[in-house]
């Protein structure tokens, strides 16, 4: 059998045996390295990492150890803590108003989409909001957002296609700042977290906002798509380092992926996830649970 | 990046001590192994394919061929490399073309995988090839989404069916008798990014194919996708059967290990890659070189094709003669400065040379910027100025700033980079490596 047809044989098992396996890790058998591997597998499979999963297996056992739990189904909770913690460790931030959020990201996460929903959640709190489409460089991206605009009944500054996305933004604030609008919300292009000068542009947007409005409070998200792997800690870093982020929003979570990637985010740059993305409804964005995720992380 | 360390850092790490001893031992096997475990994982490779290819290749390396040969570290390497490359399917897959035409080719994906945009760069590549292309919107959801393909579209100078929000497969068939009529032989067709589990919109890109029959159905996938990526693959393939796969935002600094698990686990050929922003952006699929790129080996092959396709020979060596005679002038650093821009981003580039991958550089040392200013300035010297950048004094100096639209701090650090320049080329002369090199 070669190489190829083994692996793929390898993984139909995989797949057949993986959900009664979840399940019968944490209601029956005995704590040995068997299960501990099964662990893993379970958490590597969520693009935890391989470095955060060792970590967090290891903190498992002391625990079970520390507190002589010999059943399987304590283990569960407490596997559930760690999560937790970990992901509770970086403090989301209070809104206060008038607010500035930025959204950026790499290409195809669904900033846009998440735009409009996050507009949608403003207005049910009874705040008025603006969209600055500062995404001026993909074909009708700008379309797209007026379409998230009109559904969330709110006003989108927006200027040609190729336009410098600093002066939509200013542009956006000059409005603001007139019709005394609570949430200012800006849309940015797609960009590849490697390419610098694409970089700067979002520092330049940054460095706007911060000049033209101090008095607001100026909040950066970065978008995850839930389906991204060990690239994600490269994005969120990168990006970091050119606009501080404030948060995190988790894309796609109503697919098959589970986005464990923010656990190895939140673990090593503090930045806390603030919302999760579970469909393509205006209301499909939810405030993020810490207690929520690591349970979907270890459910089938 | 604590956290995840390089990949080519620890691979190297281990093989040079293996390379460093005459023989290999279980146990040292075991622990390259699990290195590579590692490795794969955090390069995004399926953890069940890691698994198997692990136990092959551990079954390979502890062999008696690997304890007898004479330098067992650079074997292992070559083995892991080998089978990497065998998993990913060898040789180069090239997209079908249907006997009778039109050939009809539809794309599929996830939202966001960057299907749009691939349309318009596998039209513009068609129409390179001399082929008649049409691209007909079928993705009826996505706000705007028909009208991205249009602008997409326009830049490839392709036309664009589209019937509105009309059901998919209708718009479809329409779009393959309109183009039978027009005389295009390729109809390539968007459709809506959709979850694998979403068994309505499965149901619909089924009917889209009964509808149209298309030779090649292409899995449209973002490159930087992690573990899903086997279920995402293994769900379009069981419903749709597809033909290929596109590995899209390849430009970025993922390991892309995604390409061996979707190989893995549908055996579908990866046809395309995309590499960035720009219509021409659209490269071969080459087996070899992604392998390399998941074990960080860097993309030396890559770099080699784009440094032949930017640099002219005849210009080279006349230079190697210049450099050899110690007659470098300015007007060689404008020829590599125009060299390098031909080549396309800098760095790009950079995370092709095995090693440097993953390792940050300062942005500003390659700043794309500079490179234009810097062509500016020699442009606005004076032939003899070029050939004698000694006599720039402070009057030149202050023209040749206003000439180019810079400053004087900037014509200055480019005589001193110059001058750097000069002197590497001098140490490299007594050297042994006789081979012009880019002294960045």
């Amino acid at each position: 059998m070669g190489l190829f047809a083994k692996i793929k044989e390898g993984l139909k098992k995989t797949k057949e045996t993986i959900s009664y396996r979840l399940n019968k890790l944490f209601t029956g058998g005995v704590l040995n390295d068997e299960f501990y591997d099964e662990l893993e597998e379970t958490l590597i499979v969520s693009d935890i990492g391989s470095e955060a999963t060792e970590r967090i297996l290891e903190d498992l056992r002391e625990v079970v150890d520390e507190k002589h739990i010999r059943d399987v189904s304590k283990v569960r909770d407490e596997l559930a803590v760690i999560i937790e913690n970990i992901l509770d460790s970086a403090e989301k931030p209070e809104y206060s108003y008038p607010l500035v959020i930025m959204i950026s990201g790499v290409n195809g996460v669904g900033k846009t989409t998440t735009i409009g929903k996050l507009a949608h959640k403003f207005v049910a709190e009874k705040k008025s909001v603006t969209i600055a489409a500062a995404d001026t460089f993909r074909a009708a991206a700008a379309e797209q957002l007026t379409v998230w605009a009109d559904r969330a009944g709110v006003r989108i500054i927006k200027q040609g296609e190729g336009a410098d996305p600093a002066a939509v933004v200013y542009d956006a604030i000059a409005s603001v700042k007139s019709k005394k609008t609570d949430v200012l919300l800006i849309d940015t292009a797609g960009r590849l977290h490697n390419k610098a000068n694409l970089m700067n542009e979002l520092n330049k947007i940054a460095r706007v906002v911060e000049r033209e409005m101090p008095e607001a409070l100026f909040l950066n998200y970065l978008v995850i798509d839930a389906t991204t792997g060990q690239n994600g800690v490269s994005q969120a870093d990168l990006f970091n380092e050119s606009t501080d982020l404030d948060g995190i929003i988790l894309t796609k979570l109503d697919g098959t992926a589970k986005g464990g990637i923010v656990l190895a985010i939140t673990e090593e740059l503090q930045i806390p996830v603030v919302y999760v993305g579970v469909g393509e409804g205006i209301d499909d964005l939810i405030d993020f649970n810490s207690r929520d995720f690591a349970m979907a992380l270890m459910s089938e | 990046m604590a956290l995840f360390g390089n990949l080519s850092d620890r691979l190297n790490h281990i093989f040079s001590k293996i390379k460093a001893r005459g023989k290999l031992s279980e146990l040292e096997i075991k622990q390259a192994m699990r290195e590579i475990r590692i490795a794969l994982l955090e390069a995004d490779v399926s953890f069940s394919v890691v698994k198997d290819f692990i136990a092959k290749v551990s079954e390979k390396a502890v062999g008696e061929e690997i304890l007898k040969s004479l330098t067992p570290g650079q074997q292992v390497v070559k083995i892991v490399n080998e089978s990497l490359i065998e998993l990913m399917g060898g040789t180069l897959s090239k997209l079908e073309v249907d006997s009778k035409p039109p050939t009809v080719i539809m794309m599929v994906g996830l939202q966001g995988a960057g299907k749009t945009t691939m349309c318009g760069k596998l039209a513009y590549m068609l129409k390179k090839q001399g082929k008649k292309p049409m691209l007909a919107a079928c993705d009826i959801y996505r706000p705007a989404a028909i009208n991205q393909l249009q602008v997409v579209g326009k830049r490839a100078g392709v036309e664009v069916f589209e019937k509105g929000t009309q059901k998919p497969h209708k718009t479809a068939s329409e779009a393959v008798k309109y183009a039978e009529s027009k005389g295009y032989d390729t109809v390539i067709i968007d459709t809506a990014g959709r979850l694998h589990i979403n068994e309505e919109l499965m149901n619909e890109l089924d009917d889209i194919k009964k509808a149209v029959k298309p030779i090649e159905i292409l899995l449209t996938v973002d490159a930087m996708i992690g573990q899903d990526a086997v279920t995402v693959a293994q769900k379009f393939n069981e419903r749709l059967e597809v033909t290929g796969v596109i590995l899209t935002k390849l430009d970025g600094d993922t390991r892309g290990g995604a390409a061996l698990s979707i190989k893995a686990v549908t055996g579908k050929p990866i046809k395309l890659c995309g590499v960035g922003e720009k219509l021409e952006d659209l490269e071969p699929f080459y087996p070899d070189r992604m392998a390399s790129r998941i074990l960080g080996m860097g993309d030396v092959l890559t770099l080699i094709d784009k440094a032949q396709n930017a640099v002219n020979e005849e210009e080279l060596k006349k230079m190697e003669q210049r450099i050899k005679e110690n007659r470098f002038t300015l007007n060689d650093f404008l020829i590599q400065f125009e060299s390098i821009s031909k080549m396309g981003n800098i760095n790009d580039l950079i995370n092709m040379i095995p090693g440097m991958n993953g390792k940050r550089i300062n942005a500003n040392d390659f700043d794309e910027k500079r490179l234009t200013y810097y062509k500016a300035i020699i442009q606005s010297m004076t032939p003899y100025e070029r050939e004698h950048p000694e006599i720039i004094k402070s009057s030149r100096r202050v023209r040749i700033a206003k000439g180019s639209g810079t400053t004087v701090q900037d014509v200055n650090k480019l005589l001193k980079q110059f001058d750097q320049a000069k002197d590497m080329m001098k140490m490299m002369k007594g050297g042994k490596n006789k081979r012009f090199r880019l002294p960045f």
